[in-house]
């Protein structure tokens, strides 16, 4: 794969605010990056985690629209729902996201599409939720794998210091 | 007080004035009065700060005499750092699946564009 083409994913964690920016580009025009947003057969096709399937319960993509799926991973099913507080064309997704494992948790996530010379996007998100502690825990969640493995790498660590 | 050793991590770091002082950690041991002294706060509460700081495993303090400096342990912290590489990791996982997607509909954009979507509905 040419790595040119394709700049690395950046996340910023901000140090004081309880945000998460992610960046990346695309070699496609912001329309068809918007699509693979909002048309559930495609979206099915790279949204879900790593290693799960993703089946799609409800999809209303426009504003004022709501969603929910269920990714599956080894017969565990991980729900996850929100609404579309603004679908703008080719543009700007804005749209709600909670983890039904953290009921009380949610996340007010934009997506905007930039478009570039040549024919390609610059995909911005932000993601902001209402405690540094939730953002942080939201970094640590790789779903199950990831917690697990932060646990029993955190576990050594303290235990090899004691 | 949370019980489990991320957690505690979570909830220490949660705190500013805390995240301060492990910055300040980071460039060098200090003592409880060093640490104290750029903030408008009594030396009681910053022991308290770092009581929290200990017990999730950020900090250690060595028995050098009276001086009983703080010691960032950088190998805890360095997982906060693990943490975001790996969220930062899937996340470049899913957009290389988006790549492939995106690569896809250049090939068949001819026959999907009559199933396209309604979107954007009025403002």
């Amino acid at each position: 794969m040419n790595t040119s083409t394709h700049p690395q994913t950046e996340i910023t964690a901000d140090p004081s605010l309880p945000t998460l920016t992610i960046v990346r580009e695309f070699d496609a025009t912001p329309d068809k990056v918007f699509r693979a947003h909002i048309d559930p057969e495609l979206v099915v096709q790279w949204l879900g985690p790593h290693g799960t399937t993703m089946k799609v319960d409800t999809w209303d993509a426009r504003t004022g629209g709501s969603y929910r799926y269920v990714a599956e991973h080894e017969g565990q099913e991980y729900g996850f729902y929100g609404a579309f507080h603004e679908v703008r064309p080719n543009d700007r997704i804005v749209q709600t996201f909670t983890f039904e494992g953290v009921p009380d948790g949610v996340s007010l996530d934009t997506v905007t599409f930039e478009e570039l010379p040549g024919g390609r996007t610059r995909l911005t998100g932000l993601s902001v939720v209402d405690s540094m502690e939730a953002r942080d825990a939201m970094v640590a969640s790789g779903m199950e794998t990831g917690v697990v493995q932060g646990y029993e790498s955190l576990d050594d660590l303290l235990a090899a210091d004691s | 007080m949370a019980t489990d050793p991320l957690s505690s991590i979570f909830s220490a770091l949660a705190d500013p004035t805390r995240r301060d002082i492990v910055a300040r950690l980071a460039v060098a041991d200090a003592t409880v009065n060093e640490i104290a002294q750029p903030y408008d706060v009594t030396v009681q509460a910053v022991s308290k700060h770092l009581k929290v700081l200990e017990q999730s495993g950020l900090v250690s303090r060595t028995r050098d005499a009276q001086r009983r400096p703080c010691h960032l342990e950088a190998d805890v912290f360095d997982l906060m750092t693990k943490w975001i590489e790996r969220y930062r990791r899937e996340a470049e996982e899913r957009y290389q699946r988006l790549d492939a997607v995106l690569a896809n509909l250049d090939a068949d954009t001819n026959q999907t564009n009559s199933r396209n979507h309604q979107t954007g509905a009025a403002s």
